[in-house]
């Protein structure tokens, strides 16, 4: 039952919270608007905030100079490839402890997330190491071996607590009704399984797109993620705020409007499970 | 009933997750250790002597560590209050009654699905740069004198770009835990005439304690390892001003070639996150069985 309020009330909840709400986003909004300027009106004082005259021509330069969809393409691999290859390894292991649960899963489980506190600085060498000498520098392969296996205990978590909530009883009615194994996964579990699995490739896309550890420390120009790309932008040369910003709405559009999607999922997920 | 059958079907269909998770582990944590006790370094070819625990000595005795270490306290204290505060004030703001409650989230959270490296690169460039920054320009209008933020204070500037970053997340789980709130308790205490601080302190407060755990744990495994921010706002200077433990061990390794010495950074660095990470599973221990 809501509370009921009085109309001033809600209109000071509004007004606070709609101040606070642009605020936060306001950098966001920024970058956007500069996107549509030319050099000269990106760093204009007084700044200009709609009346500019607004171009594309920055999202063509950025294109043109440093062919940006090549990054954007390889941060599409890279974090698709490393979602989908780690569910194809979590996918099993999260059903196996969820419908078979043994004396270790709790631990097992427990274990996962504990190699998730390793720093990654601290294996930093030995990666960079291991990857110079099997020629796994600034690759895509190499990236994506990396993401896959620091996202892992994330994937298998997530999993693990959606698959969870299958109610089994279900099964057993199926298998009353005389339901062959097979028929049981395709036509029962399959279904109610793949929100969760839908849920958790989402999350763990966006996780993969912005990680920039590991994507800045083992790629030079050829495999570079977005993330490496936008990190060249640190040491520019001449005016360049409308072009960062044209790069940087670019890069991070796509996952602003997935993340957006992925509210509830995201609570879940990295609370791992915790708080839902 | 777990069969015989299915229970071994169930460990092959565990295994790969498990064997991968420990090669990922041990591995690389074996090498680590492995070349922290030798004078290894990529620009000096050649043997690699064993040198015992001369390179945790050198590592431990440059000032750099030291200050590393203060700046990754700071770092990770800072976001923490400044996320753990404004996100509990703010999920009690968006969870009362408003138009466009579901609007106000969205924008809220935005910040969240930044990349790293861009919001650094845009809250260095277009706000906080001395000249064209936005900052540059609003703070004569309001009677301050200019300010490079990055140089003057680059730590509490950094720290405030991670709490931007960071603050949806909080906000967010401590938004749904408050939504879970009992609102009859709520209106009880309202109609025994608690003052609305007290209903706070009393009722909200200790509801959201295992929330507020549980974004202390998980903001903490990330702040630890905050690099990109660092890189490409300020590079860890001036001087050693803004270099956190992870960068100081990224520069040793990569920047100097030093693997030897880079290697005793990275076995310290792990210790120090176990040490935190034991305390905060302690903590949530408690917290999460109840």
């Amino acid at each position: 039952m809501a509370r009921a309020v009085t109309p001033q009330r809600k209109a000071i909840n509004t007004i606070a919270a709609w101040i606070i709400g642009l605020l936060i986003f306001f950098p966001i909004l920024w970058t956007i608007l500069t996107s549509f300027k030319t050099e000269a009106a990106a760093v204009a004082f007084p700044p200009q905030f709609l009346n500019f005259d607004w171009t594309f021509e920055n999202y063509t330069t950025v294109q043109e100079r440093s062919s940006y969809f090549r990054h954007f393409w390889n941060s599409v691999v890279i974090s698709l490839g490393s979602t989908v290859i780690g569910l194809i390894i979590a996918v099993p292991a999260a059903w196996a402890m969820a419908f078979v649960p043994g004396k270790q899963t709790k631990n097992v489980l427990m274990w996962m997330l504990s190699t998730k506190m390793l720093p990654p600085v601290g294996v930093l060498i030995p990666i960079y190491l291991l990857f110079r000498q099997f020629g796994l520098l600034d690759t895509r392969t190499g990236l994506v071996i990396v993401l896959t296996l620091m996202n892992l205990p994330i994937i298998v978590w997530m999993l693990y607590t959606y698959f969870r909530e299958i109610p089994v009883d279900i099964l057993e009615a199926a298998r009353m009704d005389g339901a062959s194994l097979r028929k049981e996964i395709i036509y029962i579990l399959t279904p109610m399984a793949v929100p969760g699995i839908a849920s958790t490739l989402l999350l763990n896309v966006i996780l993969s797109w912005n990680e920039a550890f590991w994507t800045l420390n083992l790629t030079a120009a050829k495999a570079a993620p977005l993330t490496a790309f936008i990190a060249s932008y640190s040491s520019p040369e001449g005016l360049f705020y409308a072009k960062l910003s044209a790069a940087s709405t670019m890069a991070i559009a796509p996952i602003l409007i997935l993340g957006w999607f992925s509210q509830k999922q995201l609570v879940r997920g990295l609370t791992f499970g915790a708080v839902k | 009933m777990a069969t015989q059958h299915s229970r071994s079907a169930a460990r092959v269909m565990i295994s790969p997750a498990v064997l991968l998770l420990l090669a990922w582990m041990l591995i690389p944590l074996g090498m680590t250790l492995y070349f922290s006790f030798q004078r290894y370094n990529l620009l000096m070819p050649g043997a690699h002597p064993w040198v015992g625990l001369m390179n945790y000595k050198l590592f431990i005795q440059n000032p750099a560590f030291w200050t590393a270490l203060i700046n990754t306290l700071l770092l990770v204290g800072g976001v923490l209050i400044a996320t753990v505060v404004l996100g509990v004030l703010l999920a009690i703001l968006l969870d009362q009654p408003m138009w466009g409650q579901g609007i106000v989230r969205i924008l809220v959270i935005a910040p969240f699905f930044v990349m790293p490296t861009v919001s650094a690169l845009v809250w260095k460039n277009l706000f906080m740069n001395p000249v064209n920054g936005l900052f540059a320009w609003l703070l004569p209008k309001l009677g301050m004198a200019p300010y490079d933020f990055l140089t003057q204070a680059p730590l509490a500037s950094i720290t405030f770009i991670v709490s931007w970053q960071w603050l949806p997340f909080a906000t967010l789980i401590l938004l749904t835990a408050i939504q879970s709130l009992d609102s009859e308790q709520m209106e009880a205490a309202e109609m025994d005439g608690a003052s609305a601080l007290s209903r706070f302190w009393y009722i909200t407060l200790p509801h959201l304690s295992r929330a507020i755990t549980v974004v202390v744990l998980i903001q903490t495994i990330f702040l630890l390892s905050v690099f990109a921010e660092i890189l490409v706002t300020t590079n860890g200077g001036p001087g050693n001003a803004s270099t956190n433990l992870t960068y100081l061990v990224y520069a040793r390794s990569l920047l100097n070639f030093d693997v030897g010495g880079g290697s005793a950074g990275g076995v310290i660095a792990i210790i120090l996150a176990n040490i935190v990470a034991i305390f905060l599973m302690r903590a949530i221990g408690k917290n999460l069985d109840a």
